[in-house]
């Protein structure tokens, strides 16, 4: 066995690379433990798949009442306790974000709807999301099935696809997906947070879609749409399925 | 050079014993001068179905550790003077399937061989994985159900990125769907998936269709592949897919009760 140059030697245990992850937007709009307790249960019966150790960003902007003072340290294992994974916090008061720190979460740069994430707001400046700009209008092209286990994911941009995307394969993009054939997978366009990226498919029979964390399940997919030529958007966070 | 074939599934059970034995002997009937690995080892399956259990002294692990040579290893099929069988061992683990070792054996075999059929054990661990990681072809065995079209789909997903082909960023490995075990009734009946909704999931192309048929029973019974059954639906289903493949026009058969109009269905004619 000879050593390979790449190695790692003793004084090289590690390598940063800019990386992506995918996280799930938890946007609160109350702080009733018990309450959301319930309420993210039910949610994820729906599709335990789809939230099994799902890491998720707690999304602060939506808690109106500024007076309000956050415990995380209770908030925590509500959401831990249900399998999720918190990663960090975006939005909000810096006193609730100063907080989220205490306990070891990160504070993530904040986005806005319509826009491509921006530098970190906060003075920390060591936001994930903000790491890389992304380049615009550079789509992906895809000219084979996507099969099941597959993943693709077009970064910065919009993900176009000529053949049929298997159950099981996951499409992924920041801006919208385009799908000239069958999806039988699931698809996630703007999944930095862009809410006007869109879903464009010629027959949808698709297992999940979902717009900036807005998702529906193939169980919840109306008869009247499936197969069909349908495009998907969000209006007023409200997945929109319309006949193309 | 020889080319490779690699018959695979994903899902255990539908049929690529049976289809590597028959594809093998059917090249070989076509005057090719072809060797069938197995690659199932601890299970070792093959030479039955192949009709040389009896003949085994070497196997692919022995050739891979290097306690035997190719040519100690490989059985001369009896029927067949142009046509050799490496079996896999029985007892051994797969430890001993290594990438460097499988690669050394497919090159030696390539030196004095035309085509190498491998036959892939089921699942996407090691043996799979080295079974299609060399390939040119992959015959994609699928039975019309759904949880057997889905493996397949995911094979087919490995097929396009682990393979050394798409390491090296050549011409992708060739996919061919065999759907076998296909029983016209059956699907009549809403119980099976037809061949029409088989090739829409996976949307690649048909080399051929194996109908459900209890010559495959006897013949592996008897070791001897079922494409010398000659009078048998399955053995000439068989015998039709190598002329395809090999690049014959040969309509499609089996695919319809009546046997008649058998390609309406399919073309849509
Ligand atoms: N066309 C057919 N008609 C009827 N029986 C069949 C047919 N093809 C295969 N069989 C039967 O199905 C069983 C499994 O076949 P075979 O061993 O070829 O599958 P396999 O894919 O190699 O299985 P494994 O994944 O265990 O290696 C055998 O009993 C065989 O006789
Ligand atoms: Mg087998």
């Amino acid at each position: 066995m000879s050593h390979n140059a790449h190695e790692p030697t003793a004084s090289d245990l590690f390598e940063i690379k800019a990386g992506y992850v995918n996280l799930l937007n938890l946007k609160l709009l109350g702080l009733d433990l018990d309450t959301l307790a319930a309420q993210l249960s039910e949610k994820i019966r729906s599709a335990p798949e789809f939230f099994r150790n799902a890491p998720v960003v707690i999304d602060l902007s939506g808690l109106g009442d500024p007076r309000l003072s956050i415990d995380f340290a209770a908030l925590l294992p509500v959401l831990r306790n249900l399998g999720l994974s918190p990663a960090g916090v975006r939005g909000g008061r810096d006193a609730w974000q100063r907080a989220a720190e205490r306990s070891g979460l990160a504070v993530l740069a904040e986005f806005r709807s319509g826009t491509q994430p921006k530098e970190a707001a906060g003075a920390d400046g060591t936001s994930r999301a903000a790491a890389s700009e992304p380049a615009r209008n550079v789509a992906k092209l895809i000219d084979h099935p996507v099969r099941s286990g597959q993943r693709i994911y077009a970064p910065g941009g919009d993900l176009i696809v000529l053949a049929p995307v298997s159950p099981g394969a996951e499409l992924m993009a920041d801006g919208n997906i385009h799908i000239y054939s069958s999806l039988r997978g699931r698809a996630l366009a703007g999944v930095q947070g862009d809410l006007e990226s869109r879903i464009f498919c010629m027959d949808l029979q698709a297992e999940l879609i979902a717009i900036g964390g807005q998702y529906q399940i193939s169980e919840n997919l109306e008869e009247s749409i499936r197969g069909r030529p349908v495009q998907v958007f969000l209006r007023h966070d409200t997945l929109i399925i319309e006949d193309l | 050079m020889a080319r490779i074939i690699v018959v695979t599934s994903g899902k255990g059970g539908v049929g690529k014993t049976t289809t590597s034995a028959a594809f093998a002997m059917g090249l070989a009937m076509k005057g090719y001068r072809t060797a069938v690995i197995d690659f199932d080892v601890g299970l070792r399956n093959l030479d039955l179905v192949m009709g040389c259990e009896r003949r085994v002294v070497y196997d692919f692990v022995n050739v891979l550790n290097g306690e035997a040579t190719l040519h100690q290893a490989l059985i001369r099929d009896k029927r067949r003077d142009n046509l050799f069988i490496l079996p896999a061992s029985q007892t051994r683990d797969k430890e001993s399937l290594t990438k460097e070792g499988v690669e050394r054996v497919l090159n030696e075999l390539a030196e004095t061989h035309e085509y190498i059929v491998c036959d892939s054990p089921a699942g996407i661990e090691k043996g799979a994985t080295l079974a299609m990681y060399f390939a040119d072809d992959a015959l994609v065995v699928t039975n019309p159900e759904v949880s057997s079209v889905r493996d397949s789909d995911r094979m087919l997903g490995i097929l396009a990125s682990k393979s050394r082909r798409a390491e090296l960023g050549v011409e992708p490995i060739k996919e061919y769907l065999l759907l076998t075990r296909y029983s016209p009734e059956r699907v009549r009946l809403g119980e099976m998936l037809s061949v029409e909704d088989v090739q829409e999931i996976l949307s690649m192309h048909l080399l051929g269709v194996i109908p459900e048929s209890k010559s495959v029973l006897g013949a592996s019974n008897a070791g001897t592949p079922v494409i010398l059954d000659e009078k048998s639906d399955a053995g000439q289903a068989y015998g039709d897919i190598v002329r395809r493949y090999l690049g014959e026009q040969v309509p499609h058969r089996f695919v319809e009760e009546n046997k008649k109009g058998l390609l309406k269905r399919l073309f849509g004619g």
